[in-house]
């Protein structure tokens, strides 16, 4: 008999907790239905406060495989003092297409001295045409390049 | 037995719960990090001095940072500058016959005006040859001048410039820097003739709002122009209409001067001002190399005076196959139909020839007359492929002088102006 009410009182036992545990799975289930068809609602941060995160989180200056991520310029001696007088006023994507020696890089500086307000660059501006030349010179292209970067596709006519 | 039994059911139910917790907070892990770095992913760059920003404030860059919708474009189009904006279209999108938004490409010397108030908007026709200065609001150039609209190709001086060697300076622009769509606004001429030129007129100069790269007030981004000649001619418009409908900002939105034929800076946009001028026109970008080129032909590479060099004037005839794109792969005995159009600065363009062997032989196309004068033609053809490989197909137009364009690049020039080298594109044929 003693046996009897120890196993009733077990079975007792046991029925509350999947009693609980089932309760706990439907809160659980219901609210993981509520979360998919909103999914803001656990984001308990408000959307004005990411603002300043991303500012604190991203390195302005990151390189990733030699690349300042930020300007797509290659990262070599001389980087920063490109950045800092170099994408002021026009994009960094306007330096990188370009392939100039030197002299040409030079002459390219007196324009913009001239005609677009750039300032004295100073000591900075072997600096800068030092980086240039090194990072982007003049490639070699004849008088009629090769076809490239060709996707090939079928084409049902 | 049955406590066992139990026993299991509350593994299961566990383990079931457990699973359910790390499917959320995974996602609830990405939602977090995805709101954490979208700003940033949005506009490409970390925001300076973000931390300094006003709360609910949303940066220019925000508010639309994605070029392709800001300003309408289709999303294959190749951003080359973005600062100012420089976007590229391609061979294959410029397949239509009047030019889409979606396709053109989008040239800037300065920065895009911000607002434009259409309602207060005048166009001012002055200059040391006008026989008065006169200012026209928007609604009375509509009204008081007759209207016509116009199919007017317009390709930028500096389409093609990726080519030269040893390389040009500026934006490296391939094959897309052209387009023609169908304008509709009013004849320069007829504008310029109510407000009375004097006799001694020689060339117009156009001022607009966009905004110098420095940003300095005291300097226009670019003010050029052309002789009387071009400015009097019938299809030289003031337009307020692209493709029926208002110009889009990035096009010159409300008033551009749209001047077929010619290098597109001449096509003024965002213009509120025209200068008859009793000498050729001196703004920014008419001096130095801008939009010149050599007197007299010079070997590449070669330093070239400034008093040298000549401003260009109508463009030099050429073509592009805008179908089928380049890289198609075909059957053996199925002929490829090809397509495409040909321009030729203020001529019209007699005939369009294909080749399959790299200019060996040629063989014609059917060829267009224009919709208009200064509108682009269309060609076709249907191409056999004798076995199969690797094929070029290049295409050439002869413009109505009978001046063709070159297989190689034409004459280097310092800014690498005026690439009208023949087109072409790579096709396969397999068995």
């Amino acid at each position: 008999m003693k046996n009897e009410r120890t196993f009733q009182e077990e079975v007792r036992r046991i029925y509350k907790m999947l009693i609980s545990l089932f309760l706990l799975f439907v809160i659980t289930g219901g609210s993981l239905i509520y979360y998919s068809n909103n999914p803001a609602a656990f984001d308990f941060k408000k959307k004005a406060e990411t603002t300043p995160v991303v500012t604190e989180e991203v390195d302005e200056d990151r390189i990733e495989d030699g690349i300042h991520v930020r300007t797509g310029l290659k990262d070599d001696e001389g980087l920063m003092v490109v950045i800092n007088n170099c994408t002021n006023c026009h994009s960094a994507k306007l330096v990188t297409q370009n392939r100039m020696n030197a002299e040409r890089w030079n002459a390219t500086i007196k324009w913009m001295q001239e005609t677009q307000n750039l300032w004295d660059l100073g000591k900075n501006q072997e600096i800068i045409v030092n980086y240039l030349v090194k990072n982007y010179p003049p490639q070699k292209k004849g008088r009629r390049m090769t076809l490239s970067d060709i996707e090939w596709y079928e084409l049902e006519n | 037995m049955v406590y066992q039994v139990n026993l299991k059911l509350l593994g299961y139910i566990t383990l079931a719960l457990i699973l359910l917790n790390t499917c959320i907070l995974k996602r609830r892990d990405f939602v977090k990090q995805a709101t954490l770095s979208s700003f940033a992913t949005l506009i490409g760059t970390k925001i300076v001095f973000g931390s300094n920003m006003v709360n609910g404030y949303t940066p220019i860059a925000l508010q639309d940072p994605d070029p392709f919708k800001l300003f309408n474009k289709n999303r294959e189009m190749v951003v080359l500058n973005d600062r100012p904006w420089n976007i590229e279209s391609k061979a294959h999108l410029l397949d239509d016959k009047i030019t889409p938004n979606s396709s053109m490409f989008v040239r800037n010397n300065g920065l895009i005006p911000e607002s434009i108030d259409v309602d207060s908007w005048t166009l001012t026709i002055d200059g040391e040859s006008a026989k008065a200065k006169k200012t026209y609001t928007l609604d009375e150039l509509k009204s008081n001048f007759e209207q016509y609209t116009y199919q007017l190709t317009i390709e930028c001086g500096g389409n093609g410039r990726a080519e030269f060697d040893p390389p040009a300076k500026g934006n490296q622009w391939k094959v897309g820097a052209v387009h023609c769509a169908s304008w509709t606004g009013v004849r320069l001429r007829d504008v310029l003739e109510d407000t009375g030129i004097k006799d001694d007129a020689v060339y117009i100069g156009f001022h607009a709002v966009d905004q110098h790269l420095s940003r300095d007030p005291n300097k226009e981004a670019i003010s050029r122009g052309c002789p009387m000649s071009k400015a009097l001619q019938e299809e030289t418009l003031l337009a307020f209409q692209m493709n029926g409908k208002d110009i889009p900002l990035v096009h010159g939105y409300p008033l551009r001067l749209v001047a077929g034929g010619w290098p597109a800076s001449v096509s003024g946009k965002w213009v509120n001002r025209i200068s008859i001028r009793n000498k050729v026109h001196d703004g920014p970008k008419m001096n130095g190399t801008a939009y010149r080129v050599p007197c007299n032909p010079v070997a590449p590479g070669e330093q070239v005076k400034d008093e040298d060099m000549c401003i260009i004037e109508s463009m030099p005839v050429k073509s592009l196959i805008t179908y089928p794109k380049t890289g198609a792969m075909i059957n053996k005995g199925k002929k490829l139909n090809i397509r495409g159009h040909a321009w030729a600065g203020e001529l019209e363009v007699a005939k369009v020839e294909y080749s399959i062997d790299f200019g060996a032989t040629w063989e014609d196309t059917n060829l267009e007359p224009p919709a208009n004068r200064l509108a682009w033609q269309h060609f076709s053809a249907s191409v056999d492929f004798p076995e199969t490989g690797y094929y070029e197909v290049w295409a050439r137009a002869t413009d109505q002088s009978g001046t063709s364009q070159p297989m190689v690049l034409p004459g280097w020039n310092p800014k690498g102006y005026l690439n009208n080298a023949c087109h072409r594109i790579a096709v396969k044929v397999t068995s």
